[in-house]
């Protein structure tokens, strides 16, 4: 219980400070990849923090309501996962993070957001089959949905479920929205969407949105964290490195990729889902269930 | 007992009343009056039996056997007479075939067979006569201001005043679904359940189109041939099992499961012709031409949900281990996948919703497939969300075609600010439908975990992809209903009284049940499964969760009652490339013109394209029937063989 307690705070306190950093070092690595100097490591943190000094306003009276449910369930989803909840309750909780950003994106019936929205949705319904079967997984494996089980156990989840973890790995591009599947909102300038989803966010509510995003990764990170996890010292040590290495593979990705078109994400991510998820689900069902 | 038969004869006197007056005036006091007592006497049945967890009562029959037979056979013959009329040679067919069949079975071999309890209610039948009780009857407490804007409609085109004869059947209805949830003795059970069939073809058929006469025979075709199934897994339940009653035959299902699996096999197939799954999805969607109200009867509090009734009440006799339990399962998952992906591509509001019940009641079929007692608990919790929040949905619906004129979700644009109540009723039914922490969600959720559980991996494939597919679908048009466009005025004021007061009441309910559920859990379900199951072997979700889930919901409606719209930003005008004229729906194009603009959703037609959808649905389903239906024959069969 304790235990639980502390690394909720742990994650409340550290992840937006991890995240940031993340992004920091991910806009130093991109700039070195271009032979740039790059921004300083703590851009992000002064970007955000001039965002929030910025004058208030916003297209209509609503948007912020569903901003706020967006910040408040993404950070729910971490507090659940780290504190060793259930783990499709904090995918859950993460779709309804995800949906309230979009709603946010729609109420103000911009185009620009409105395309960017269609768009989230259309990358939301192509990962999510492998959230879930990933999940499902973790539950085939070890027996319980709980993190804290999970992290328990002491058979390493990442070989009987490297189908899963490779999955997961692919469906993280399109949640973290860096290229080629940045379709709903990209950082790179190259994109016709101004700034997609988030365009009519401004000032306060663009900083609190950003803020969830570093929330968010540091969270999806933990996934990755979780199939390493034995309950010993070096499954913790493998774990964060792994976790670390996926993100910079993924920011090499980005760097190396053009955008796609949606189909092509639409139909990679099911495809994906259905060759390494559902397959390695019967593979999980024939050795370790019964 | 008292109550339950009032319950079953009070709305069918009603019904007969309501066929004679032809006043607005006085129709609208006897609806009303009747719904609530309706109401109230479904809320005192549950109370007077919920502590017990039921009885049952011999209820001495005999003579109410032959009134049964009388009106079987008159139906039989109006359903031969009219069929003929319009040549729809295979309702007649199937009308000549089943009620001789059953009939027969009764005058011969059922008359030998001793019925010990004809009739019985448990807490399943208690939760179904409270969604029949309150959901239907404010369904047909909205029906009176609906049906006056329609009729208004129809006078113009110069046809008469054919609403007696609605109010009749809809009170018909529900009379006739309490009688279906409280018979324990199948041919009894037979009976209501050829009378919703007719009802629900006289609902449909209402208007009276080509179109409309056309549809109603088709389900009634489609009702009849389960009715087949049904009328056979009777006969052989009787001479197989010596048995008509549903409670002794779940009792040898216990035992001998290979052998109840025969008749059981033939009952779901009923069962899942009157839920509407894939390849008999086609006779709901034609449901549509009817009168919104009619939709809303038939998806949420009635029809459907008799369908879904029987498999559930089948449970513990399927499961993964036997023939009947995996074409039931397979059906059902099969039909949410297909049916989930249908609704995508789809712009007409209805068709969006009918696609989205013949999904979920997809899932409630799978689960009673699956036949665990974690799989009944998340069944039974999607009845009850489903009905609340698809007839809070309909009748949202029905209101906006009223007052926008159409019911295709693209002329839904700002509605929120036309219609704000009503969109507002909208957004809270798309969330109950599928968002977290509603109420769908938490039965979702108990779902996979038990699909999980049986095994059955395709399964699991079918909810976790038919899942992602649900999202997109109300979350592109709750999108719709959220965006706030500049420059509408609010049309509210035409809407009726009634209409209104039920929209609000279901709004209520939804929110009432989500933040109630794990008490509805634990005082309802739990017990009513250690009953059927002798226990429930985990798998049900635990209560901290539940817990988690009650705190999201009320986080999001005390942020709501505090937040929404209460910004107090200064608004600026959206983001249009730098050429916004300022009232954010036009723009300067070139030559300095100002261009309006207007926002389509995504219907992805070439990938979920209705067609595509339905075929690959169908034919996988057909596959599993056949497999289920043929595995049955051969082995009643094979045992016969052996018998003799």
């Amino acid at each position: 219980m304790i235990k639980a307690i502390i690394s909720v705070i742990a994650f409340l306190v550290l992840a937006p400070f991890v995240g940031g950093l993340l992004a920091g070092f991910e806009r130093k690595l991109a700039a070195k990849m271009q032979r740039r100097v790059g921004p300083p490591v703590l851009q992000p943190f002064y970007d955000v923090g001039k965002l929030f000094q910025k004058e208030n306003m916003a297209p209509t009276r609503f948007q912020d309501f569903y901003v706020i449910l967006f910040v408040v369930f993404i950070i729910a989803s971490g507090v659940i996962f780290f504190m060793g909840g259930d783990l499709l309750l904090v995918i859950f909780t993460l779709t309804i993070g995800a949906a309230f950003l979009i709603i946010a994106a729609y109420s103000s019936n911009s185009p620009y957001a409105e395309e960017g929205a269609e768009r989230e949705l259309l990358s939301m319904m192509a990962y999510e089959p492998m959230v879930l079967l990933t999940v499902i997984g973790f539950y085939m494996f070890t027996g319980s949905f709980k993190v804290s089980d999970i992290m328990a156990g002491n058979a390493m989840p990442f070989l009987p479920m490297i189908g899963l973890f490779v999955g997961w790995v692919f469906i993280l591009t399109l949640k973290f929205r860096k290229s080629p599947f940045d379709l709903s909102m990209s950082h790179h300038a190259h994109q016709e969407l101004v700034r997609g989803m988030t365009t009519e966010f401004v000032g306060r509510t663009m900083g609190w949105v950003e803020i969830s995003h570093w929330y968010e990764n540091v969270f999806l990170l933990g996934f990755v964290f979780l199939f390493f996890a034995n309950g010993t010292a070096y499954g913790w040590i493998i774990g964060i490195v792994v976790a670390i290495l996926t993100y910079f593979f993924e920011v090499f990705i980005d760097n190396c990729f053009a955008r796609m078109k949606w189909q092509f994400a639409f139909k990679s991510a099911w495809i994906i889902a259905i060759v390494l998820g559902v397959v390695n689900l019967f593979v999980l069902q024939l050795c370790f269930m019964n | 007992m008292g109550t339950i038969l009032f319950l079953i004869f009070f709305p069918m006197i009603i019904a007969f009343i309501l066929l004679v007056v032809k006043a607005d005036k006085g129709r609208d006091v006897i609806v009303i009056g009747a719904a609530a007592i309706i109401a109230i006497m479904s809320i005192v049945v549950a109370i007077k039996y919920a502590a017990g967890g039921g009885e049952y009562f011999s209820f001495d029959g005999e003579a109410v056997n032959y009134v049964m037979m009388v009106i079987e056979a008159g139906l039989c013959i109006y359903i031969i007479i009219t069929a003929c009329k319009h040549k729809k040679w295979l309702a007649a067919l199937f009308a000549i075939i089943q009620t001789p069949l059953v009939m027969w079975f009764e005058l011969t071999k059922g008359h030998g067979i001793e019925v010990e309890s004809n009739m019985y209610v448990d807490r399943l039948s208690i939760i179904m006569i409270l969604i029949i009780g309150i959901i239907g009857t404010l369904i047909a407490v909205y029906a009176l201001g609906y049906m006056k804007d329609f009729q208004h409609h129809e006078d113009e085109k110069g046809n008469k005043d054919r609403r007696p004869w609605f109010f009749f059947v809809m009170f018909l209805f529900l009379g006739a679904m309490v009688g279906l949830v409280t018979s324990n003795n199948m041919i009894w059970m037979y009976f209501f359940w050829e009378i919703t069939s007719l009802s629900s073809f006289w609902l449909i058929g209402y208007t009276k189109t080509e179109e409309a006469t056309n549809n109603a025979f088709r389900a009634l075709i489609m009702n009849l041939l389960g009715g087949l199934g049904f009328a056979v897994g009777i006969v052989i339940l009787g001479c197989v099992c010596n048995t008509v009653e549903m409670s002794t035959m779940l009792l040898i299902g216990s035992v001998y499961g290979d052998l109840i699996a025969i008749p059981a096999a033939f009952f779901a197939f009923a069962g899942i012709t009157k839920a509407a799954q894939m390849p008999f999805n086609s006779w709901l969607l034609g449901a549509m031409v009817a009168p919104t109200p009619t939709s809303a009867l038939l998806h949420s509090s009635t029809m459907v949900k008799a369908g879904v009734f029987m498999i559930i009440k089948l449970a513990p006799v399927l499961g993964m281990g036997n023939f009947a339990g995996l074409m039931t399962m397979m059906v059902g998952g099969i039909t949410f996948l297909f049916a989930s992906c249908a609704a995508i591509s789809q712009v007409n509001a209805k068709r969006v919703l009918a696609y989205s019940t013949i999904a979920n009641l997809g899932l409630i079929v799978a689960c009673g497939g699956v036949g665990t007692a974690g799989a009944v608990w998340a069944g039974i919790m999607l009845i009850i969300f489903h009905a609340i929040t698809k007839s809070l949905l309909f009748l949202c619906v029905g209101t906006a075609e009223h007052h926008i004129g159409s019911r295709m979700i693209e002329d839904m644009d700002g509605l929120f600010n036309r219609m704000p109540r009503l969109a507002m009723c909208m957004i809270i039914g798309i969330a109950g439908m599928f968002l977290a922490p509603f109420g769908m969600l938490i039965s979702k959720w108990a779902c996979m975990v038990s699909f999980v559980d049986s095994g059955n991996i395709l399964l699991v494939g079918c909810i976790c992809f038919g899942s992602a597919v649900t999202a997109f679908y109300w979350l592109k048009w709750m999108g719709k209903l959220t965006a706030c466009v500049q420059g509408e005025e609010s049309i509210e004021t035409g809407v009726h009284k009634t209409e209104t007061f039920v929209h609000i009441t279901l709004v209520v309910l939804v929110v009432l049940v989500c933040l109630i559920f794990p008490l509805m859990s634990t005082y309802m379900l739990v017990p009513y499964l250690e009953v059927t199951f002798g226990g429930l072997g985990g798998g049900i979700m635990a209560s901290g969760n539940m817990l988690i889930m009650v705190i999201m919901v009320a986080v999001i409606v005390l942020l709501a009652l505090f937040s929404f719209g209460k910004s107090r930003k200064p608004q600026v005008p959206i983001y249009l490339a730098g050429v916004n004229t300022g009232d954010n729906r036009t723009y300067y194009g070139s030559m300095q013109q100002e261009v309006s603009f207007s926002l389509r959703n995504w219907h992805m037609e070439k990938y979920f394209g209705e067609k595509k959808m339905n075929v690959i649905g169908d034919v996988l389903c057909v596959v599993m029937l056949v497999y289920g239906i043929a595995y049955g024959i051969a082995t009643l069969v094979f045992w016969m063989g052996g018998a003799m």
